[in-house]
């Protein structure tokens, strides 16, 4: 009696407990497995044929999804912004924020999100079957480190290639935001213009890449880390996709407070 | 120069796999070890090219120790170690001409077409000739085994480890892999530690069998020697009778 009432009572916190070890572990995990990405970048020859054919997987491939987000978005921030002035402040402001909200912020973030599903999972789901299926461990008994052959060309794909695809994304909602606003806002090219140079600065497009960049580096290294801890058949490479984009995602947002605290 | 075994011993956690496993395979032999499922012998297998390192003991392949090497120095025994995996864990990526090339591309000094000649010569060795550019997924099971083990050979390795290379195929199919395993000991003279459940099999390729059981090798000898054990644990496993282990108890 008196042990069902302890055991009810210390159950939470034992919970608690063994979540926060395992949180800590994946932590140093994951600082081990970079560590081993980073002494493996030296091994250009083994990496370095994969990182173009990486580099159009992850990054050319995912440009449709990333304009179509920004499309969608640009069109929104035209139409909200138009509304939330209601006649009190100017409409070629509408110009400022499409800009402001797509380069800083929109263009980025989404982006990045819809890359966490699509890259990530992409990723996580590769690696994690060539785990399961003891492809991992034939790369090494074939003398290949698996580090370098798998996880460096992708990581560095990821953070070559996402700038790109978000400045293309940047452009687009903008692109949406000017033709929503020549359409449906009555308001000319030269006011729509005038709007995206007002405020404009140089630093906000190194803001909006710094941020793509990292956002590659994170998704794609985060991809490989739960895909190389795969275990357990099909099940785990399930488990393992839906972490590695659960994980991304939540980085992407840790890393966009980041950004902002640091540089803005 | 051999592999060598000594007091070998792995966990995973609670759950102790190998006790003190001590075995030594000589040059140009085949030793085959036989074993229940979950005893350790792809976990053995595992530790002689350093996929898995022991908690204790040691693992010498050419007298090196393989768990005191650097990586350079662990891909460099690697070229000289083929491994057959259960499932062939061939590339699924690249067509089966490129998975018997990988390790080739790892070798200094091969050109091109040094590696596609190989290529052709390995897949002609397990009578694969003409299915270089097919896809994993396009072969049967047997073939997979085949190409699996044309990869394995391709670097021409002084060892080859076979992790149980005729589970789940036909016994026309079993017969063929083992014949071929004969055919690289013969024609390429390598020496082999065969992993199988497969008792017909063991007997055909092996010059020596070892039983693998509660952690330790429970038993080694010639075919010959398996055959006329009385150990009433070897005998249950030989002959397919569980009741022989309450003699044990």
């Amino acid at each position: 009696m008196f042990r069902s009432m302890h055991d009810r009572w210390t159950a939470p916190l034992s919970w608690v407990g063994r979540s926060a070890v395992a949180t800590a572990a994946a932590f140093g995990q994951f600082g081990s497995f970079a560590g081993s990405v980073l002494r493996a970048v030296p091994d250009v020859t083994t990496w370095g044929r994969l990182l173009i054919l990486q580099m159009a997987r992850l990054g050319v491939e995912s440009i449709p999804i990333a304009l179509f987000i920004a499309a969608f978005t640009g069109i929104v921030l035209a139409l909200q912004a138009s509304y939330t002035f209601t006649g009190a402040i100017p409409l070629y402001f509408v110009g400022v924020l499409v800009e402001k909200t797509m380069i800083l912020e929109l263009g980025p973030v989404l982006t990045g999100l819809a890359l966490a599903g699509r890259v990530g999972a992409n990723i996580a789901a590769e690696l994690g079957t060539m785990k399961v299926t003891e492809q991992i461990d034939a790369l090494e008994t074939l003398a290949y480190d698996p580090v370098a052959y798998l996880v460096v060309p992708r990581v560095l794909a990821g953070a070559i290639m996402f700038p790109f695809v978000v400045a293309f994304a940047n452009a687009m909602g903008i692109l949406g935001g000017w033709v929503t606003s020549l359409n449906l806002l009555d308001l000319s090219t030269p006011e729509f213009v005038r709007g995206l140079r007002l405020f404009f600065r140089p630093f906000d497009v190194q803001f909006s890449l710094i941020k793509a960049t990292s956002f590659g580096l994170v998704v794609t290294a985060l991809g490989c880390f739960f895909g190389f801890r795969t275990t357990g058949g099909a099940e785990g490479v399930g488990r393992a996709t839906t972490r590695a984009v659960v994980a991304g995602s939540m980085m992407i947002l840790v890393l966009d407070a980041f950004w902002a605290v640091a540089l803005l | 120069m051999s592999i060598q075994l000594q007091e070998v011993r792995k966990a995973f956690g609670e759950k102790v796999v190998l006790r003190g496993v001590s075995l030594e395979v000589k040059e140009g032999e085949t030793v085959v070890i036989i074993g229940g499922s979950g005893s350790g012998k792809s976990v053995l297998l595992k530790t002689i090219v350093g996929l898995l390192t022991p908690d204790s003991g040691r693992v010498l392949v050419d007298g090196q120790d393989v768990a005191a090497l650097r990586r350079q120095e662990l891909y460099e025994l690697r070229r000289r170690v083929g491994y057959v995996f259960q499932f062939a864990a061939l590339f699924d990526s690249m067509t089966v001409a490129d998975n018997v090339a990988m390790g080739l591309r790892r070798v200094p000094g091969m050109s091109q077409a040094d590696i596609e000649e190989r290529v052709r010569e390995s897949l002609r060795l397990v009578d694969l000739e003409g299915y270089g550019e097919r896809y994993p997924a396009e072969l049967s099971g047997g073939q997979r085994k085949r190409a699996g083990l044309a990869r394995a050979i391709a670097t021409r390795p002084k060892y080859v480890l076979y992790d149980e290379p005729t589970t789940g195929l036909d016994p026309v199919t079993t017969a063929l892999i083992d014949r071929l395993i004969l055919k690289l000991r013969d024609e390429l003279g390598v020496t082999s530690v065969v992993i199988t459940h497969d008792l017909a099999s063991a007997y055909r390729v092996g010059d020596r069998i070892a039983m693998l059981h509660d952690g330790v090798i429970r038993f080694e000898g010639s075919p010959a020697d398996l055959r006329q054990t009385e150990d009433p644990v070897v005998r249950a496993f030989v002959e397919g009778r569980p009741e022989l282990l309450q003699e044990v108890v």
